[in-house]
């Protein structure tokens, strides 16, 4: 084993042997549910299965709230990790804990607290129904539950990033001119940009998944609010093979996705 | 002046030594960790069977039974131990599809309670009951509305009201099928907002009044302790849930478990099974 | 039209000033933590003062009592810092194309500077290569260009020959004498080398204060501070005059010298002075293994000398004295040595130092003849 995980660069790696059983079995114990699913796929009926209008409907709105959350974490996680790491802010250690809540918090507390504040009867559904704007049961319930729960993962990956970078790149930028806005697309941007990469693919893989937060927030009707998760369990009552077949196509989807966004960094940081 | 790619900075980037050691006893940490993790795993499979022989003792039975019936039957476990000395019920709830699956499985269990005559069904083809399933009780559907029913619905007609918010389970639950059956015994189109997986999920939105309405069962109303008012409609006749019961094939204590099913059936039973909204077979 | 500093920040212990006349470079020496480093963060804007301002060009940078505080992007004031910090994302030509690009130049004016500019330090070739694929004195010159393309009035450079390889210094100091030539400029520098050959001035911090400051070659010469002297290699030690070419120092006793011709008149009795005397000039002689054995100096010329009496009067200083530390420096092993509260080294062949058979605490004399050691008012 050892041998085989040899890497291609030949310098000593410095791990001590017994490092690799743990980790061997912590890759066995990650890996063989995956293959406890495919032993279990419908091979003759998996096409029938996953091309239902319930199951395509439900990939098609998975993809497009996941995207849609990442895409909001991308537009607030970013200034978050910036003010977090490098913000004069007092209070920093609080701040970061209240912000990484959502981590700890089971996703059916955090649909729960959405659905407390932005329910008809919350504290903010409130006032957004008096202007006729109501979010249970809408696609936008969706994507902000998943916005909930992923947000902390970009935040966390990108102000690591930040914080390892330090910031004598920007101090090096200012004394040349660049007023802070230049400094942050033309240098801090560039420089984290693997870091934020990661913080995508894992806010996406998250609002991939997103179940409770959901379900609890948004409800649960096919096109608008059943996201793949949501089929996967429903079918499950049912139809067994079909929530087996859906499962697969979540997990294939997943792993394309981080596949895709670590390779192309990968490639990436050879040609550099 | 050396020319060609020499690299000062990545020397410069090696990390402090001390910082590299605390790594590496975080890893052995990590690592000591889960090896323990791995050791109470394997530990804790035999322990499992072991759950198997003590059932074998008759003095304890294993129960599985629908989540609907946990208020009822924690109650029917206690009085069945009061009436026979030294014997122990032990309670397993969940969807009722989830325990089929459960016992399909091998989980060790003596009496199946499910929710609908679906699920019994999947564990009667599967042999995993023994002899043949019996009705003990019946539910009924009822509207739930948020306290006050602030939007005054009084027939399951008036659910296919334009604009109302209202909330089913999804056809595939058994809530579900059966709001279905009712709606189209009488003739009714309901455009729900949301499907939801569960009674607890359609409730959830009742209580925080997302919903104007929900459809779920005359205990599960009850069940709420009046967070949510109920409104009885006729059509509910047309999808009346029977709740069937069965001792299992696997059972050891086959006695205690055929007593446990009288008693569920018998006048305490349903004396339990009644107050908390349930229906007679 | 020049640099004006002054500046307090408790934290880091500094409070010193900092003026740079248009045109000129200042070279700022210190030990570590002199609060160097400090200095060129207020100036440029990284860091902000508790009390003090700064003016460039008759500007205000900042001023802490009517609140003006300019931003680091607007100052003019370009930091060349101890490590080049190309942006490791641009190539080299966009790295030196930053500064006009971010003052608003086009991309192709702010190319054709950034070319000129690589020109300029001969990095032209190296215009499309990424920062990883430099030596670090390819790194260095590619830094300067780049902070002299975004044309600063001011020109900050902290150690820039600090971590380079011994092969590429030279290369850099005369570029660095090109560049700064009539440009207005401070340089963080530890060697009295750097001083000497691209500085007009020299201002010494020792613990966040301003210890001297004067003309390079002057105050190099005639060192008032112990590390202005440890910088030229001087031995240093201060005291108060007995007489005209006379020091009393507190562990030597009485240090007899002269007084340099040039240096104008002789301390007054009773004044405070130093004397400074190079390591080469001090011989060593065992101390306890009889007054006859007896090792050359480094020199050579200490070598007749026996040992006598400690001389009343002679033209010769000798102190007591115990080895703290031998140093192989080339040719020669110099002796690291406390008389009293006063360290004092001299250099030897490595053959005298075996001879004597030094080692840390062995107990020896040290001997300087007075014409040897200078003496001026501190």
């Amino acid at each position: 084993m050892p041998g085989s995980a040899r890497p291609r660069s030949r310098a000593y790696s410095g791990l001590p042997r017994w490092v690799y059983v743990p980790a061997a079995l912590g890759a066995l114990f990650v890996l063989v549910p995956f293959v406890g699913i495919l032993t279990r796929v419908d091979w003759l009926h998996f096409v029938a299965l996953i091309t239902s209008d319930s199951s395509l409907a439900a990939l098609g709105l998975s993809l497009e709230t996941a995207l849609a959350s990442t895409v909001a974490c991308l537009v607030l996680g970013v200034p978050m990790a910036l003010v977090l790491a490098r913000g004069p802010v007092r209070g920093r250690r609080w701040l970061r804990s209240l912000v990484l809540l959502p981590l700890v918090l089971p996703p059916v507390v955090g649909g729960l607290a959405l659905l407390y504040t932005f329910g008809r009867l919350g504290f903010v559904g409130r006032w957004l129904d008096v202007f006729g704007v109501q979010l249970a049961f809408t696609t936008t319930a969706v994507v902000m539950a998943q916005t909930f729960v992923s947000l902390p993962f970009l935040v966390v990956s990108l102000e690591g990033a930040l914080r390892t970078a330090g910031g004598r790149y920007e101090a090096v930028a200012a004394t040349l001119g660049a007023a802070p806005s230049h400094v942050f697309w033309r240098v801090t941007l560039p420089l984290v940009l693997p870091g934020l990469a990661s913080g995508l693919v894992l806010s996406f893989a998250r609002s991939l998944g997103e179940f409770g937060a959901t379900l609890t927030f948004a409800g649960s009707l096919q096109g608008v609010t059943r996201t793949l998760p949501l089929e996967v369990y429903l079918q499950r009552e049912v139809d067994p093979d079909a929530a087996v077949a859906l499962a697969l196509v979540l997990v294939v989807v997943a792993a394309l996705v981080v596949g895709l966004a670590y390779g192309r960094r990968a490639a990436g940081a050879v040609a550099a | 002046m050396k020319q060609g790619p020499v690299k000062e900075d990545t020397v410069k980037q090696v990390p402090m030594n001390g910082r590299a050691v605390r790594l590496r006893s975080k890893l052995a940490a990590a690592g000591v960790l889960t090896l323990a993790l791995l050791l109470t795993a394997c530990g804790a499979m035999p322990r499992t069977g072991g759950g198997v022989s003590t059932s074998s003792t008759s003095a304890s039975i294993t129960v599985f039974a629908a989540a609907s019936l946990k208020a009822t039957f924690t109650d029917l476990a206690h009085q069945f131990e009061a009436a026979h000395g030294g014997t122990k019920v032990n309670l397993s709830f969940g969807g009722s599809s989830d325990l089929v699956a459960q016992l399909q499985s091998g989980a060790p269990a003596d009496v199946f309670a499910s929710a609908d005559e679906a699920n019994m069904t999947k564990a009667t083809n599967a042999e995993l009951v023994s002899g043949s399933p019996q009705i003990f009780a019946t539910n009924v559907l009822e509207i739930a509305v948020p306290k006050g029913n602030p939007a005054g619905i009084h027939s399951l007609q008036e659910l296919a009201k334009p604009g109302l918010r209202l909330v089913l389970c999804a056809q595939q639950v058994p809530c579900g099928s059966a709001s279905h059956k009712a709606a189209d015994a009488a003739g009714v189109a309901l455009k729900p907002v949301s499907e939801e997986q569960s009674v607890t999920d359609v409730l959830g939105k009742v209580i925080s009044g997302d919903a104007d309405a929900g459809l779920v069962y005359v205990t599960d109303v009850k069940g709420t302790g009046g967070k949510v008012d109920g409104v009885a409609f006729p059509e509910s006749k047309a999808a009346v849930n029977r709740y069937p019961i069965a001792m299992l094939r696997q059972s050891k204590a086959s006695s205690v478990a055929q007593d446990f099913v009288e008693f569920v059936r018998g006048a305490e039973g349903q004396k339990v099974l009644g107050n908390a909204g349930f229906g007679a077979p | 039209m020049s640099f004006r500093l002054r500046a307090a920040l408790a934290d880091r212990g500094l409070d010193a000033g900092l003026h740079v006349e248009s045109g000129e470079t200042v070279a700022v020496l210190g030990p570590n933590g002199a609060g160097k480093s400090t200095l060129f963060a207020l100036a440029a804007g990284l860091v902000r003062a508790d009390e003090g301002s700064a003016e460039l060009d008759g500007r205000v940078l900042f001023d802490t009592k009517s609140g003006a505080w300019v931003p680091p992007h607007a100052r003019g004031v370009a930091l060349l810092a101890q490590e080049p910090l190309l942006f490791p994302h641009l190539t080299v030509l966009e790295n030196v194309a930053f500064g006009p690009r971010a003052g608003g130049a086009s991309r192709a004016s702010a190319r054709a500077t950034a070319e000129r500019w690589l020109r300029e330090v001969d990095a032209a070739e190296l215009a499309d290569r990424r920062p990883t694929q430099l030596s670090g004195g390819q790194a260095r010159r590619v830094a300067v260009a780049r902070a002299l393309a975004a044309e600063p009035s001011l020109l900050l450079l902290d150690e820039p020959f600090a971590a380079l390889d011994a092969g590429a210094a030279p290369a850099l100091r005369r570029l660095l004498r090109r560049v700064l030539a009539g440009r207005t400029a401070v340089i963080i520098t530890h060697e009295a080398l750097d001083a000497h050959l691209l500085a007009e001035r020299v201002v010494v911090l020792e613990g966040g204060r301003i210890a001297e400051q004067g003309p390079t070659a002057a105050l190099l010469e005639r060192p008032r501070s112990h590390f202005a002297a440890g910088l030229s290699g001087l031995n240093f030690v201060r005291g108060r005059t007995t007489a005209p070419a006379r020091l009393a120092v507190a562990g030597l006793g009485e240090v007899f010298g002269v007084v340099p011709s040039e240096a104008g008149e002789a301390p007054a009795t009773g004044e405070d002075a130093v004397a400074v005397f190079r390591p080469a000039d001090v011989a060593v002689y065992a101390s306890s293994s009889g007054l006859g054995a007896s090792a050359p100096g480094a020199d050579g010329r200490g070598g007749q000398d026996s040992m006598e009496e400690p001389p009343h009067g002679s033209p010769r200083n000798a102190w007591r004295a115990v080895v703290a530390e031998l140093e192989p420096r080339g040719a020669q092993v110099r002796v690291h040595a406390r008389a009293g509260d006063a360290a004092i080294v001299a250099d030897l062949t490595p053959a005298a130092a075996a001879e004597l058979d030094l080692a840390p605490g062995a107990a020896v004399v040290l001997v300087a003849k007075a014409a040897a050691v200078t003496v001026y008012a501190a």
